[in-house]
C-alpha cells in the first residue's frame, strides 16, 4: 500500500528519504517536498510514516485490491518507548486505538560497547563459545551443548 | 561519468548487508577483533533495513534450554521433518545451541519480550516461537552493530565481491555504488561476511499493478546474497527449495500467531476440515517416513509445511475454495482480538490496512487465505544458500573446511539467508549465524589466511565500468527515440523484472501454473534465461535509482538461474506444495536423499551440479 505525502504538511526535511528501505521516498525537485516515486516497490512497512516529524505521510491501500476510505495512522515515540496506532474501517463501524511498547530501556543505552569489554582468553578463542557464553545460553553455569554432551552422532543415510 | 572513486582500505571484516545476519556479524566481530577494522556496507539505512525493517511480533527460534523447554537437537529434528529431510544438521545444531544467548542479549538491549504471568518464562506462541513487542526490533539490534563497527556506510548497493589477484578463489573485499551520490565505492577487506538478503519478486507475484510491492518477503530482498556469492564462484546448495506461504489473502499477513496462539484453524468454502482427506494420497507420494498421520499424531511430529500447502492447493483446485481462517471463535475474546491486530501492526501493517479498507472484522467474518508466489531464501521454512563449512566439533569431513560459515570461496562467509541448508533460523538464528561467522572470520585473519591479498587497479577499473554501464547505455540510446520507454536498444529494470517473473512463473513452477514444472519446461526456461542474460547487458538506467534497480535485477537473475539449474537437477518431487516436478511426482529417497550443490564458473558462466551426502543427528539411544 503505497505511501503518499500531504502537500501542506511536508517541509522537505528528508527524514523519509533517509529511512526508506526501498529507496522510493524522494524529494520532488520542483516542489521541494517528498513523494513516493515507485509505489509498486512499497512494502507498506511504515518506516517513513513513523519517521516523519510532521505526520505528513500516510498510506492509501494498494489500488489493485484495497477500496478507498480507510485509515491506519501511527505515532512512534522513542522517548516514551511506545507506538500508538489508530485503525478506522471504510464503513466507519470500527475505530480502534492500540498501544504497544517498543523498548524497555532508554533509547540506545542497553547495548554494550564490545571494544571496551575484557578481551577473550586464548582458551575461549579456541572454544566454540561466543561473547557472553556459556553464561547467556542458559543463564546458569551450564556449558554449551555438544554432540558428546547430548549423546548424539551425525550419521550418513536415511534416518528419521 | 563524473562519479568519484572512494576507496576504504585495510578493512579486516567487511559486512555486506546489515539485516539480522549482518548486524549479528558486525556486533560479534568487535569482541573477537577488538583492534580490527570492521566496516558495514548497507544498501538502505541500517536502522530499518532487511526483512525485519518493519518489525516482528515473534521470535520464531528460541530453544528455552534455561527452562528445560527444548534442546538444540529437538529443533534440528523439527527442521528436518519440516524440510522433508533436507537440512545441514551440523549447521542447524550449531545455530540452535547458540541462539538463546542472542535472545537473552536482545532482552538486555531493551527489546520487549512478553512473559508468561504464571511462570515468568518468555510467553510461548508455539514450541519454538516466543512473543515480542518487536516494532523496534531492527533499530534496537542495529544500535548494537553500530556500537561495534568502525564505520557504517548506508545506501551502498554492493554489486560484486572483489577477488584476490594474488591467489585464486580468495575474496578481497567488495565494490558498489552510493545510491544517493552515485559515487563508486571500493572496500578492500581481508574477509567479507555476506549478510545480504534472499529473493522476493523473482516469481510473478499474485498482486498486480500498484500492488506489486505487496509481496510476502520484503521487495528490497533482491537475492543479493545469492547474486553476490554466485558471481564470486561460491558453491550453492538447495536452491531448488523455494518456499510458498499460506497467508491471509492479498495482504500476506502472518498466520503463525493465529494458528499457534489464537488457536484459529482453516476450513474450506463449505465450512469443512479439508486437510486430512488429502493425506492418504500424499503419503503415497512422499512415503510413510514423511507423512504418517497416525504415527505423527502419536509422536507429535508436525505435518511439514509444504504438505499442508499441498492440501490447500488441491482443495482449491477441486473447486471447494476459498480456504478460510476461522477467526470468529477466538476473536470473541477481546484480549485475543487485540493480539490478532497487534500481530499485524507489529510486522505486516498492510494486512491491517487491507482489512480496514475492506471492512473485514475477523470477529464477525472468517478471512480468506491464499498460497503465495514462491520465494527463494534461507532463513524461514526453507534452506537456499551458499554451501558453507560447519563448526569443527560437529561437522563431518564433507561439511568442514576450516572455518565456520565460510563459503567455498576463501575469506567469504555467510549469515542468514546467505547460508544454505539452515532453515528455521528466522531472525534470532540469522543474528546467531552472523555472530558465528564473525568469530570464524577473525580467526581466519589471526591464522594468517588473509596475507598477501592483491587487488589490481585493473580489477577496480573493470568493475567501475561494469557498474555504470546501464547509465552509459541510457545516455547513448535515449535520444534515438522521441519519448517513452520503448527503445530497440535497451530495456529498463522494470521491464526486465517483468520478463524474469514471467519466465520463473511459467517455466519454474510459479503460482500461475499451480507450482508445476518438468524437465522440458525447465530446459525451455533455461534457454530463455540465457537470452535474457544477454539482454541484461543492454539494460538501461536513467538515474542512480534505476541503476540500483538494474543491479538488484542482475542479482535476481543470477539467483533465478541457479533455481532453474537446481530444480532441473533434482529429479523428484521432494516438497509437494512448494513445487512439483510433473515428470517425477514422487519423493525418491533412493536417488535423492542428498543435498544438491552447484557451482557457476566465474569465467564461462557454466554450471556444474553435484550431490552431497546428508548426515542426520542420531541419538545414542536410537542407535
Amino acid at each position: 500500500m503505497p505511501t503518499f505525502v500531504y502537500m501542506t504538511r511536508c517541509d522537505g526535511c528528508g527524514e523519509c528519504v533517509d529511512i526508506c528501505p526501498s529507496d522510493i521516498m524522494h524529494i520532488d525537485k520542483t516542489l521541494r517536498r517528498a513523494y513516493n516515486i515507485e509505489p509498486n516497490m512499497c512494502w507498506e512497512c511504515y518506516s517513513c510514516v513513523k519517521a516523519c516529524p510532521h505526520q505528513a505521510i500516510d498510506v492509501r491501500g494498494y489500488a489493485d485490491f484495497a477500496p478507498l476510505g480507510h485509515s491506519v495512522r501511527v505515532i512512534r515515540d522513542e522517548e516514551k518507548g511506545t507506538i500508538a496506532w489508530r485503525i478506522k474501517f471504510r464503513n466507519g463501524k470500527k475505530d480502534m486505538e492500540l498501544l504497544a511498547p517498543i523498548t524497555t530501556k532508554p533509547w540506545g543505552t542497553g547495548q554494550p560497547k564490545l571494544s571496551e569489554v575484557a578481551a577473550p582468553s586464548s582458551e575461549m578463542r579456541n572454544s566454540e563459545l561466543l561473547y557472553n557464553e556459556p553464561k547467556y545460553v542458559r543463564m546458569d553455569d551450564g556449558g554449551l551443548h555438544t554432540l558428546e554432551s547430548n549423546g548424539l552422532t551425525l550419521k550418513e543415510g536415511v534416518y528419521y | 561519468m563524473g562519479y568519484k572513486t572512494i576507496i576504504e582500505d585495510n578493512i579486516d571484516v567487511l559486512v555486506v548487508g546489515a539485516g539480522l545476519g549482518g548486524t549479528g556479524a558486525a556486533f560479534e566481530a568487535r569482541y573477537w577483533g577488538q583492534n580490527k577494522k570492521i566496516v558495514i556496507a548497507e544498501k538502505a539505512n541500517i536502522d530499518r533495513s532487511g526483512a525485519v525493517a518493519q518489525g516482528l511480533y515473534a521470535i520464531n527460534c528460541y530453544m528455552g534450554t534455561r527452562w528445560g523447554e527444548n534442546n538444540p537437537e529437538d529443533h534440528v529434528r523439527y527442521a528436518r521433518m519440516d524440510l522433508m529431510g533436507m537440512v545441514r544438521e551440523d549447521l542447524a545444531f550449531d545455530m540452535a545451541r547458540h541462539v538463546d544467548s542472542a535472545v537473552h542479549q536482545f532482552e538486555e538491549w531493551g527489546l520487549p519480550l512478553m512473559k508468561d504471568p504464571d511462570t515468568g518464562h518468555y510467553l510461548r506462541e508455539g514450541r519454538w516461537q516466543i512473543m515480542i513487542h518487536g516494532e523496534s526490533y531492527k533499530p534496537i539490534v542495529a544500535e548494537a552493530a553500530k556500537k561495534s563497527a568502525d564505520k557504517v556506510f548506508n545506501r551502498i548497493c554492493v554489486t560484486h565481491m572483489l577477488m584476490d589477484d594474488a591467489k585464486e578463489n580468495r575474496v578481497a573485499g567488495a565494490v558498489g555504488f552510493n545510491v544517493r551520490t552515485g559515487n563508486y565505492h571500493v572496500f578492500k577487506s581481508k574477509t567479507v561476511i555476506c549478510g545480504a538478503g534472499g529473493a522476493s519478486n523473482i516469481f510473478k507475484p499474485r498482486s498486480v499493478g500498484e500492488g506489486a510491492g505487496r509481496v510476502w518477503y520484503a521487495p528490497w530482498s533482491s537475492g543479493s546474497a545469492y547474486g553476490l556469492m554466485i558471481d564470486a564462484g561460491a558453491k550453492m546448495t538447495q536452491m531448488e527449495n523455494r518456499i510458498v506461504l499460506a497467508r491471509f489473502k492479498d495482504g500476506y499477513g502472518p498466520v503463525g500467531a493465529y494458528f499457534l496462539h489464537l488457536k484459529t484453524y482453516t476450513q474450506n468454502g463449505l465450512g469443512e476440515e479439508y486437510e486430512s482427506k488429502w493425506f492418504p494420497a500424499l503419503t503415497e507420494m512422499v512415503g510413510k517416513e514423511y507423512l504418517d498421520t497416525e504415527g505423527q499424531h502419536l509422536s507429535h511430529k508436525p505435518i511439514p509445511t509444504c504438505l499442508r500447502n499441498h492440501a490447500f492447493i488441491n482443495e482449491v483446485n477441486a473447486g471447494r475454495g476459498p480456504i478460510h481462517m476461522v477467526t470468529m471463535e477466538a476473536f470473541q475474546d477481546p484480549h485475543l482480538e487485540e493480539i490478532g491486530w497487534h500481530n499485524f501492526l507489529g510486522m505486516t501493517v498492510g494486512q491491517a490496512v487491507l482489512w480496514a479498507a475492506t471492512d473485514v472484522d475477523p470477529k464477525y467474518e472468517n478471512p480468506e487465505l491464499t498460497t503465495s508466489e514462491p520465494y527463494v531464501m534461507g532463513s524461514h521454512a526453507t534452506g537456499c544458500g551458499a554451501w558453507c563449512s560447519g563448526p569443527e566439533d560437529v561437522s563431518p569431513d564433507e561439511y568442514f573446511w576450516g572455518y565456520n560459515r565460510m563459503t567455498t570461496v576463501e575469506g567469504l562467509f555467510g549469515a542468514g539467508d546467505a547460508v544454505g541448508g539452515t532453515p528455521h533460523a528466522f531472525s534470532s538464528g540469522s543474528f546467531t549465524e552472523g555472530r558465528l561467522a564473525a568469530k570464524a572470520a577473525c580467526k581466519y585473519i589471526d591464522d594468517g589466511k588473509a596475507e598477501g591479498i592483491k587487488v589490481s587497479e585493473q580489477q577496480i577499473a573493470d568493475f567501475k565500468a561494469k557498474i555504470y554501464k546501464p547509465m552509459e547505455t541510457y545516455k547513448v540510446y535515449r535520444n534515438e527515440i522521441v519519448a517513452g520507454s520503448v527503445n530497440p536498444h535497451y530495456i529498463n529494470p522494470r521491464q526486465g523484472l517483468d520478463r524474469l517473473q514471467k519466465m520463473m512463473d511459467e517455466y519454474c513452477g510459479g503460482f500461475g501454473v499451480n507450482y508445476m514444472t518438468n524437465e522440458k519446461l525447465l530446459q525451455i526456461g533455461l534457454r530463455k534465461m540465457k537470452v535474457f542474460g544477454e539482454d541484461l547487458e543492454s539494460i538501461a538506467a536513467e538515474d542512480i535509482h534505476e541503476l540500483l534497480r538494474a543491479w538488484e535485477l542482475k542479482h535476481r537473475y543470477l539467483t533465478s538461474e541457479s533455481v532453474f539449474q537446481h530444480t532441473l537437477f533434482r529429479k523428484e518431487t521432494r516438497w509437494p506444495g512448494y513445487y512439483y516436478r510433473g515428470d517425477a511426482m514422487k519423493l525418491d529417497d533412493e536417488n535423492w536423499h542428498v543435498l544438491t550443490v552447484s557451482q557457476r564458473d566465474r569465467k564461462t558462466g557454466e554450471y556444474t551440479m553435484e550431490k552431497a551426502p546428508l548426515y542426520h543427528l542420531v541419538g545414542d539411544a536410537e542407535e
